[in-house]
């Protein structure tokens, strides 16, 4: 124990780690475990210990808490007030915050490409924050897989067993006839919406998200009329991975090019074309594909995790 | 009164009546098809303000995926209603 003890305060190992968990031991029934467990931190220790800096933890917790929260809302009143004092009053023309939408109507055309001013903006003036949104959703997903797949490692459950829990939680919709005949029907019309939605962002309403989001929704349609088989069979988790990756790699590169030759005053090399034409506006074309694909490929993941916990049985590995 | 005026105020209506109902219902499965009116409410009040970017991503994302996904939600935390707590 004295060990042990030692070997915790070098941080080399947990005590609470070495506790047997259900998985070590599928001959004990969840009563006898949870005894043996109990009997096992006693043993080592382990308990004590972690009561009284869980205890500390908490007291600290709980101060830095309040201050934090104080602190916060005190900062908040500032930034509040402050912008308030420089808007201009109610009825009165402020200069200062038409001059950038006013360039953006007169000049957005010649400068983008784009016939479409709103994707003109979000793409190319303002492509920076269309850059972070990607990235927020990707986190977002990244989160859900965290919560909510289900593999070895968060099944210290009950069932102790993946096939039973995946049962428990997954109907199989295909078997609904109703669904599956709309799903045929429909899913194949939605996506098609989809990729003109997302390839004529730059002519007119629509753009990356907008089309990636009805695109997704395609795609969900498509798994749950059909079944999971028909979208694992050309979305596998390792091409879905691999398309997100290359989607914002590319968004990435091909936006840090831009903005290292504008701000370096460079040539860029990128044509525009004529304005109206499929190929044309420069970037916001093939931007808007890669963003349409992160968002598509992200909204069919949600539903993924959130129906099934997981992408079928290639989440198993 | 033109007619599109008139449409406009019907839609503003129903779109506070949308929003003050999903507060109020006692459901959960009712909150997220309210919810769901509401997006749709929204996405018609986009296209009268010429805004029809919006009214598509607001029509695709409020009214399709996060309704689903706030189904999904329901669906796990088993609050459908119905004999085992699930709508199947």
């Amino acid at each position: 124990m004295r060990k042990d003890f030692d070997a915790w305060l070098d941080g080399e190992t947990e005590l609470l780690d070495r506790l047997p968990e259900a998985a070590e031991r599928p001959d004990l029934s969840l009563d006898e475990l949870s005894r043996v467990r109990q009997e096992e931190a006693v043993r080592i220790g382990a308990l004590p210990r972690t009561r009284a800096l869980a205890e500390k933890h908490r007291k600290r917790f709980r101060l830095g808490y309040r201050l934090a929260a104080v602190g916060c809302c005190l900062a908040l009143m500032f930034v509040f007030l402050y912008m308030t004092a420089h808007i201009s009053s109610y009825g009165q023309e402020n200069p200062r915050a038409t001059e950038v939408s006013d360039r953006y109507v007169r000049d957005g055309l010649e400068e983008t490409g784009a016939t479409n001013i709103v994707a003109g903006m979000i793409l190319d003036y303002r492509a920076f924050d269309t850059l972070g949104e990607s990235h927020v959703l990707l986190t977002a997903l990244l989160c859900v897989i965290v919560l909510l797949s289900i593999d070895e490692k968060n099944m210290r459950s009950p069932y102790g067993d993946y096939s039973q829990i995946r049962l428990e939680r997954y109907f199989p919709t295909e078997q609904d006839s109703i669904l599956h005949k709309v799903g045929l029907v429909l899913s194949p019309c939605i996506m098609l919406y989809g990729f003109y939605v997302l390839l004529g962002g730059h002519l007119g309403p629509g753009g990356g998200f907008s089309g990636g989001v009805v695109l997704g929704t395609g795609l969900i349609l498509l798994s749950a009329s059909m079944g999971d088989g028909v979208t694992d069979r050309f979305l596998s988790r390792r091409r879905y991975h691999a398309v997100i990756f290359c989607a914002l790699g590319f968004y990435s590169f091909a936006k840090g090019y831009v903005f290292f030759t504008g701000a370096n005053g460079l040539e860029n090399h990128i044509p525009k074309g004529t304005p109206g034409a499929i190929l044309s506006a420069g970037l916001i074309l093939p931007l808007n594909i890669a963003v349409g694909l992160v968002v598509a490929l992200t909204m069919f993941g949600f539903y993924n995790l959130f129906y099934r916990g997981g992408n079928g049985e290639d989440y198993h590995d | 009164m033109e007619l599109v005026e008139l449409c406009r105020i019907l839609l503003l209506l129903l779109l506070i009546a949308c929003a003050v109902s999903v507060n109020l219902t006692k459901s959960l499965l009712h909150a997220v098809i309210v919810f769901m009116s509401y997006s749709t409410v929204m996405c018609l009040l986009w296209i009268l303000m010429e805004s029809p970017d919006l009214a598509i991503t607001e029509a695709a994302v409020g009214a399709g995926i996060s309704g689903l996904l706030f189904l999904l939600t329901l669906k796990k935390i088993k609050q459908l209603g119905g004999k085992d707590g699930n709508v199947q």
